[in-house]
Parts: C-alpha cells; structure tokens; sequence
C-alpha cells in the first residue's frame, strides 16, 4: 500500500485526468459492446480482439509512412466489414440461441483472431508514433501526452456521431425498434437480418476506432485483448443497456478507479483489481436484485 | 471365421511390435548425431524462438560444412528435430518427453525463455539426457542441483547490476537512490535480486521498486512517482513490453533522469520503433557483435553478424547468437568425450573451457555460465535520427563514452 497519490495534490490530478481519458477510450469500446449486446443479446467475448486488430491496422499504416491518426478514419471503415463478415459466418447462426451458446461461440472467435493475429503480425509488442508531444499543466506538474488527448477528444467525437446517427438515420431506428422487440420489428417490415450485420459492423468499427487509439496511445500485442474485454463488459453492466450517458460515466469512472489502484495497490494489481471490483458488482447487484424480487413477492 | 479372426489379431499384434520397435531407436543414425528441441514457433514467445531456431541452424550448417564433429576416428553430422511448443510450458514438458522416449533423442538443446526451459529441465534431467540451453537465465535454473542442465549465457541476476555499479561510479563513488520497476515474472524478478544484491553492496538507497502486470502498457503511475522522487537511476525489466512502454512514456510525460538502465531493448527494437526518444538508454545485453572474441567457425562476432544478416535477413539479436554458442559446446564435448555416452558427454561439458565468438563458455556447478559478464550498451543516435547501440561498459569492450547524466528533455 502506498498513499503517495493523496500526499501530494499534484499526483491525485495527473491520476484522475489519466484516468477520465483513460475511461473515455474505454467507454467508447463499452459503447459498441452495449449496443451489440442490447440489439442481438450477444456478449462479445472477442470485443478486445477486435480492438486490437484495429490497432494493428493503424500499425500497419504507420508502417507505410501514413501518420497512424489517420486509421481512425481508415480502421473502422475495414472493422465494419470484418464485423459483418463475422455476422455472416458465426454470429447470425447462434444469434437467437441461448447466451452460453454465443458466449461460447464468440470465445472462440477470441482465440481464433488471436491466433491469426499472432500468425500474420508476430508476437512482437508493437506500437504506432505520433509524435504529438505533451502538454504541460500547473506549471509542469501535471503532464499529459497529447496523444491521450487526442484519443479522447476522437473518442468523444465518434460517440456523438453515433448518438445522432441513431436518433437520425433509418437504420439507427430499425436498430432501436429491432432492440425493443425484434418480432414487432419484422412483422412492421424492419429486415432485422440486416440490422443484426450493421449493428455487429458498427460495433466492430468502434472497436477499429479505439484499437487505432491504443496503437497510438499504448502498445499492441495479438494477446493483448482480454483486458479490454473485460473492461466493456464491466462498463456496460455497471450502466445498463442503451444508456450512453451512463456508459460514458462509468467508463470515466473506472479509467480513474483502475488509476488510483494502480497508485495505491501497484500497476500489478491494476488489472487484478478491475476484476474484483467487477465480482463486487456483481455480487452488489444480486442482492440487489434479490430484495427487489422479495418486494415483489 | 474364427480363423479369420485369429489371423487378423495376429496381425494387428505384428503390427504394434512393429510401430513400437520402429521409434526406439537410439538417436545417433548413420553419421548423424540428432538433437532434440522444442521451440516456441507460435504463440506469444514466437519472435524470439525463431531467433533461437534461426541461431541453432546456422550454427549447425556452419559445423557440418566445416568438417563435422568427429568422434572415434569417424565424423558426424548434427541434425536437429524440432517441435513447437506453442509457449506453453506444459507442451514443452510433454514434447521434451516425446523427444525423449519416442524418438529415443539423447542430446537437448534448450527452448527459448526461461520458463519454458523451468519446464522442460525436470524431464531431461529425469532422464539423464544432457540440455545445453542458451535462453533460460532465470537463477532459479541453476539452484536445483540440475546435474545434466548447461547454460551458455550469465544468469538474470547480473543483467543490470552493472548498471548500478556505473551509477555509483559515475557519483564519485557515493551510494545512489534507485528507482525500480519489474515484471511479475520469473526473469525479471531475477534482475530485480541482481540489483538488490547490487543496492547492498553499494549501499544505495532504493526508493521506488513497483511490479508490473503481464499485460503491461500504461506505467505512467510509476514515471509519476519518479517525476517527483527525483532517483539517480530507473531500472525497467519487463521484457519488450515493458522496454517499449517505457520509452513511449517516459518521452512523452519529459521524465529526466540521469541514468535509465533496461533489459530486451534489442529485442524490441528499440531504436527502430522509437527513434531518436530511445536516445540514452542503457541496456543490458548477452552479446553484442563489437566484442572481441574469436572462434574457428563463425570468426569474430562481426563476422557472424554479418554471415546471420546474409542468410536470415536481419541483423541477429544475442538470442540467435547464444544459441548458435550452444551447437558450438555440444561439438566440443563430443570430441572430449570421444563416445555418445550420455554420461561422459555430460562429463565433458561439465569440463567445457572455450572461447567461442559469443564469450568465453565455462560452466559452475549449478550449470550457468561464469566466464561471460554482461554487456551494457547505450543507444545513441546522431543528428540525422540514426540510432546505433554502443558498447559502453565493461570497460575493456567499450566502444563509446557512456553519456551521463542524460540530458533532460528541454535540452534535447
């Protein structure tokens, strides 16, 4: 144990802006989980694994001279049809199974990509430059790398577009109406085949959009994803289904949390202690639920 | 019918006898000595267990050109199975023992990683089947009293213990304040006793010492505390990972300090990724091509690099040429032992007094080597981005000036 972060008020800063741009690039992955999940009630196991295959095309692009910001342009434009080209596969045949079935068949999915990640990418540890520099805050004694910016600021932007997307276009309603209930959706002439494939691109090209944004803020590894996975599925369901503003804060909220553990407890214990706190929930929420179950009884 | 079926038991019964008697064999065919490995050719290990295949097969190409290995009066060639291990631990185990009883192996070279080598020890040993390794430097190899176990390079511990003698030096002899962050793992937590050995001995004072997860990226938590505590040395270990995310981070959160000292830094290829920020970093390493030593077949480690660099394409990494070390100690065991015997084969490498182009080879009772120390080198670029890794202690090989304190970022 170590209380360094609260002794000096200057480290508690650096360690909740760390965190809150952090949780943002999170709740932007959290967000495509949720939507997924929401719409085909799928748990993506694979989330992660698509994240950093996203990064690695933003990788690969650094590797040809193009400045790695550029796949966040480029990245989600090929996910989306790697997302649908899954669906086509994979998911649409266990789409309206039970979810020990899809948990499975994306777990798969997990380890497939990680082993072809690993087969055409090499195991090495990889990362994109961006050179963006650092900005400089209470007179140099909280620093932030631009390139955490950068990826926030891109985060955000993405998740607005979304937002409007949904509320707006055509699809984005047959993607909500198909949420509320398929059935009614079909029968009311929503071709819920086709919303099933955009929702699972759309979510697949957030993942290409974040995994750009680690390849440019972090490192990449084909074995990199499971923590990331994690950390959606312990966003969404900390904040519930098809609620934005609540994947937006817990995200935020968890980037700080996974900050201060890492100051207290030690960078080992970093990820260890989003899995605890992820079982805490889930016990919280049970008991939660089961009071909620005796009321109604 | 009946007839038929006894006809068709006994068969089968030849059979069995057959593909059981067909595979024990023992492992010295014609004029082939064959060796066994287990190699990580995927998984997360697999760059660097091509590294250490692509080192054990020139190596072999190099000997049998050159005349082979000759033993009573006859000359032999190696040949070397491979089996990928996928970087598990337990198939390395269970290939070690499939090299073993099922293609009756008799000689092992090493697989890559120190945990994987952890693995496979217990089973060669079991069998009195002698192991030269070349990438396993893990100390707790060599405190189990593994009697048929051999290491080409030094033990993790006295990776960067150099590194905090030079920073004591540099201090005018005066104890340091070291700051220190590792791994969770076997190797690196080895390094991490060398410098606490180290720190004692010194007397120097550490004041960070954090531990990092497996699935490293962010230490930006640790370069916090070393921005404000100010320490006169960093020591990262945390194999390419945790190399490459140091750089990354400590360029971009501008963390000075006067000395940072790292372990793989040419595994990850540092100053390809990283350009001109992994300026000044120290880095230990196994071999590099610029030391001077010499041997018959591959000539001076520049030689060598430049032979690796013609065949494999790429500039060889001391992974590939401590493992091309390990063919060269089997050849000359087996010319001292004279004989197959696994017994007096293990004998004469237990005796092995060499100089090959990677260091002088000479084993302690627990099977490492003693006769090889550590190379630091520091990366250092020129004005146009060119980054080159330099020799700069021990002193007897330096090749440059160690550049200390290392400028801060608002003088770069």
């Amino acid at each position: 144990m170590d209380f360094m972060v609260f002794q000096y008020p200057m480290i508690t800063v650096q360690a909740c802006l760390d965190g809150i741009l952090l949780g943002v690039l999170f709740a932007l992955i959290a967000y495509g989980m949720a939507l997924q999940w929401g719409v085909m009630n799928i748990i993506n196991i694979a989330q992660g694994d698509l994240v950093i295959l996203g990064g690695y095309i933003a990788y690969f692009m650094y590797l040809y001279g193009i400045h790695p910001a550029w796949g966040v342009i480029v990245s989600p434009f090929i996910m989306y049809f790697v997302g649908v080209g899954i669906y086509k596969l994979v998911i649409n045949k266990v789409v309206d199974r039970d979810l020990f079935i899809s948990i499975l068949a994306t777990f798969g999915i997990s380890i497939l990509f990680m082993q072809l990640m690993n087969f055409a990418f090499g195991a090495d540890v990889v990362l994109a430059n961006s050179g963006y520099g650092t900005t400089f805050l209470f007179d140099s004694n909280v620093v932030l790398p631009n390139s955490k910016i950068f990826s926030a600021v891109v985060s955000i932007a993405f998740a607005i577009c979304l937002v409007i997307y949904m509320k707006k276009s055509k699809l984005g309603r047959a993607i909500r109406a198909t949420a509320q209930n398929a059935r009614a959706a079909k029968i009311l002439g929503v071709d819920t085949e086709k919303v099933y494939a955009a929702t699972f691109g759309i979510n697949a090209a957030l993942c290409g959009v974040a995994g750009a944004l680690i390849s440019i803020t972090f490192t990449i590894h084909p074995y990199m994803g499971l923590p990331y996975t994690i950390r959606s599925f312990m966003i969404v369901i900390v904040a519930g289904l098809g609620n934005l503003p609540g994947v937006a804060m817990s995200g935020m909220g968890l980037g700080v949390f996974e900050e201060f553990a890492d100051y207290i407890l030690g960078t080992e214990f970093r990820i260890g202690s989003v899995f605890l706190l992820l079982v805490l929930i889930l016990v919280y929420r049970r008991f939660k639920l089961s009071r909620k179950r005796e009321y109604l009884k | 019918m009946k007839i038929n079926r006894i006809i068709l038991s006994f068969i089968s019964a030849i059979a069995i006898l057959f593909s059981t008697s067909v595979v024990s064999f023992a492992k010295v065919v014609g004029d082939k000595i064959v060796l066994g490995a287990a190699i990580s050719l995927t998984g997360k290990y697999s760059s660097n267990g091509v590294h250490t295949q692509n080192g054990y097969n020139l190596a072999v190409e190099r000997i049998n050109s050159m005349g082979g290995v000759k033993v009573g009066g006859k000359t032999y060639k190696f040949d070397i199975i491979y089996y990928d291990d996928e970087s598990n631990p337990k198939r390395a185990a269970q290939l070690a023992e499939r090299l073993i009883s099922q293609d009756g192996v008799e000689f092992m070279l090493g697989p890559y990683s120190s945990g994987l080598t952890k693995a496979i020890a217990p089973v060669t040993e079991k069998y009195g089947v002698p192991m030269v390794e070349a990438n396993g430097a893990s100390r707790s190899l060599f405190t189990k009293g593994y009697k048929y176990l051999f290491a080409v390079l030094a033990p993790a511990n006295l990776y960067l213990d150099v590194a905090i003698d030079l920073a004591v030096e540099k201090n005018n002899g005066k104890p340091v304040r070291i700051a220190q962050a590792f791994e969770q793992d076997a190797f690196s937590q080895d390094v991490r006793l060398g410098i606490l050995d180290a720190a004692k001995r010194t007397g120097s004072e550490i004041i960070i010492d954090d531990k990092l997860p497996k699935e490293l990226n962010d230490m930006a938590a640790t370069l916090v505390k070393v921005k404000q505590m100010k320490p006169d040395v960093l020591v990262v270990s945390g194999h390419t990972k945790g190399a490459l995310t140091a750089i990354r981070q400590i360029a971009e959160m501008k963390v000075d300090v006067p000395m940072l000292a790292m372990t793989h830094c040419d595994a990850a290829k540092l100053s390809k990724q990283h350009g001109k920020n992994s300026q000044y970093a120290l880095c230990a390493s196994q071999w590099h091509k610029s030391l001077t030593y010499k041997d018959k077949f591959f000539g001076t480690g520049m030689k060598y690099a430049a032979d690796f660099e013609k065949k494999f394409k790429y500039d060889p990494p001391y992974q590939s040429a401590e493992s091309s070390a390990a063919l060269l100690v089997f050849k000359d065991a087996f010319e001292r032992a004279n004989s197959f015997d696994k017994k007096k084969v293990r004998d004469a490498l237990a005796a092995t007094n060499m100089q090959t182009f990677y260091g002088n080879i000479k084993f302690a009772e627990g099977g490492q080597n003693v006769d090889k120390p550590m190379v630091l080198f520091q990366v250092m670029c020129d004005d146009s981005g060119k980054c080159e890794n330099k020799v700069v202690a021990p002193t007897k090989w330096a090749s440059a000036k160690l550049i200390h304190p290392i400028p801060s970022w608002s003088n770069r």
